[in-house]
């Protein structure tokens, strides 16, 4: 069993919390008796923003909440989505009265959950409204699966949604700004470790020494190919090449890049893959507008990266600029 | 009849909290490792509800059941037994149950796991083995069956439904993502599904 710096297994995700809020400079706010993180200001008078899912992914979500950008985020056990009721008293304590967005990530139990969350808050007048990120091209969009995963493009979401509501849009001009993220932005993430759940007696899946797993997702399920370990520039090659026959971006198009570390990769090497990620963009004629190098979207102490490209036109590019208390570089 | 239903509910929770490693070993290969853990919270504190409380009626202790499991289990799972104990709680009544009662309780809790998850048999969930153990208990009513064999036949059917997800390719939930590298591997839900039904009958019995 690996170590872990954790007091009890069951109470990671509160303690967790209380630690978010207490590092928030009075920021941030932590409702009674649930894992909810919302902005101390809540309710502000604008398009509430809400997201969550399982914990695990820090910063994501509650790192994200702040002016500019989320207003609450619902955090549920390890790599498990959060409760109706849990989600329910975060869009109660946010909504002005301007109505709520929720920020899905594509997982069968989160639909499941913020749905049941949304048909309760419903049934107490407030207008609920949802988008579902599912910027995973690792995983085929068939009849067949499940759909694509919401994974680190979920960030972008958050902010140029965010954004647009701080600028005073209403619901369906938020949904719109969200659904533009949703449409251009892909991502594709490897992992040469796995990781463990608190809970759990084992890693999620293993991998020999020379051994990498290529599409994998944000909660340590097994990708979709186990291969020999290569040289970093060339599993950056694979990704792009990946995400890029998904996303057509045409020469002077303008992207923004993201690469993702998952929780226990050095920076140093997450900067060793942007070097590469910005040399083959370059070769390929297309404009990266921003880089974002970082931990934006992680799965525990997972050793890999994720990278994601967002295409940009000048409407993306004003509500990426957007003041927000939150600094995503 | 509440009590014997509490005493049913409290085993079917110890049996969910003893297989919580396994539960989650089937998950790992297939999902996120989490089911066993998931649903065993929500049994835990489902047992301190049910042994701090009396009931007087069946459909409470389903009410509470499923509430408690749709607020304290997330994932997709909770959701989904949830909104299938839910139903079970609108059908039942504290009458003896024959076997007409059983089908329509089977037939409730498997439009609630529908609704939610709208899934079919054979897409490698519970529901295969949910499914095939509501066929068995209609066919032993269509035949007349005894209650007792028809249970027994129900938890053989139950049994098979959940082994026969060994050999299916998951399209519904994280398992979809495997495509192919699915097959091979029991369905977590599939075998929660089973040591609910287990439990259930064997209780009963």
């Amino acid at each position: 069993m690996g170590k872990k710096l954790i007091n009890d297994p069951d109470n990671v995700v509160s303690e967790m919390i209380e630690g978010i809020v207490m590092a928030s400079h009075q920021r941030l706010e932590k409702l009674n008796d649930y894992n909810v993180v919302v902005r101390k200001d809540a309710p502000v008078e604008k398009v509430a923003l809400v997201s969550g899912g399982g914990s695990g992914h820090e910063p994501a979500h509650a790192g994200y909440v702040g002016q500019g950008m989320l207003d609450a985020a619902v955090a549920g056990d390890v790599f498990t989505s959060p409760t109706p009721d849990a989600i329910f008293e975060a869009i109660k304590t946010v909504d002005s009265g301007n109505g709520v967005l929720l920020i899905i990530k594509n997982y069968t139990g989160d639909i499941m959950n913020f749905e049941m969350a949304a048909e309760m808050a419903e049934a107490e007048g407030i207008e609920v409204d949802h988008v579902v990120v599912n910027d995973d091209v690792a995983v085929e969009d068939s009849l067949y699966t499940t759909g694509r995963r919401g994974v680190a493009g979920t960030v972008f979401v958050h902010k140029i949604a965010g954004a647009k509501a701080a600028q005073g849009a209403d619901l369906k001009e938020v949904k719109r700004s969200a659904e533009k993220v949703i449409k251009n932005v892909r991502t594709k993430g490897m992992a040469i470790n796995p990781c463990q759940l608190p809970a759990a007696e084992k890693t999620t899946f293993s991998l020999a020494e020379d051994e990498m797993e290529m599409g994998i997702g944000i909660h340590g399920e097994p990708g979709t190919e186990k291969t020999k370990l290569k040289k970093v520039d060339q599993i950056v090659e694979l990704l792009l090449d990946d995400i890029l026959s998904d996303l057509e971006i045409k020469t002077n198009e303008k992207v923004t890049l993201m690469i993702n570390g998952m929780g226990g990769t050095p920076l140093m090497e997450l900067y060793i893959a942007n070097r590469k990620a910005n040399q083959l963009l370059k070769d390929k004629g297309i404009k990266i507008y921003k880089t974002y190098v970082g931990e934006f979207m992680t799965s525990l102490e997972m050793e890999g990266l994720s990278i994601t490209i967002l295409k940009l036109d000048d409407d993306l590019i004003n509500l990426l600029e957007a003041e927000s208390e939150i600094n995503l570089l | 009849m509440a009590n014997k239903t509490k005493k049913i509910l409290l085993e079917t929770s110890d049996v969910i909290i003893e297989n919580k490693e396994y539960l989650t070993e089937l998950d790992a290969a297939i999902g996120d490792g989490d089911h066993g853990i998931n649903l065993a919270r929500g049994f835990k504190k489902l047992k301190e509800k049910l042994e701090n409380e009396t009931f007087t009626e069946r459909n409470e202790l389903f009410k509470l059941t499923a509430m408690t499991l749709i607020s304290n289990v997330g994932g997709a799972s909770g959701p989904l037994y949830g909104t299938a104990f839910l139903n079970i709680s609108k059908v039942i009544s504290d009458e003896r149950l024959d076997l007409d009662d059983l089908v329509e309780i089977a037939e409730e809790a498997i439009a609630g796991i529908q609704k939610r998850g709208k899934a079919e048999a054979g897409e490698k969930t519970m529901l295969d083995t949910i499914i095939p153990a509501a066929e068995s208990l209609k066919q032993s009513r269509d035949n007349n069956l005894d209650l007792e064999t028809a249970l027994n036949n129900c938890l053989e059917t139950a049994a098979e439904g959940m082994k026969n997800t060994i050999e299916m390719q998951a399209t519904k939930g994280r398992a979809s993502y495997l495509g192919e590298r699915s097959i091979g591997h029991q369905d977590p839900g599939a075998t929660s599904a089973y040591l609910m039904i287990k439990t259930f009958i064997t209780s009963y019995l």
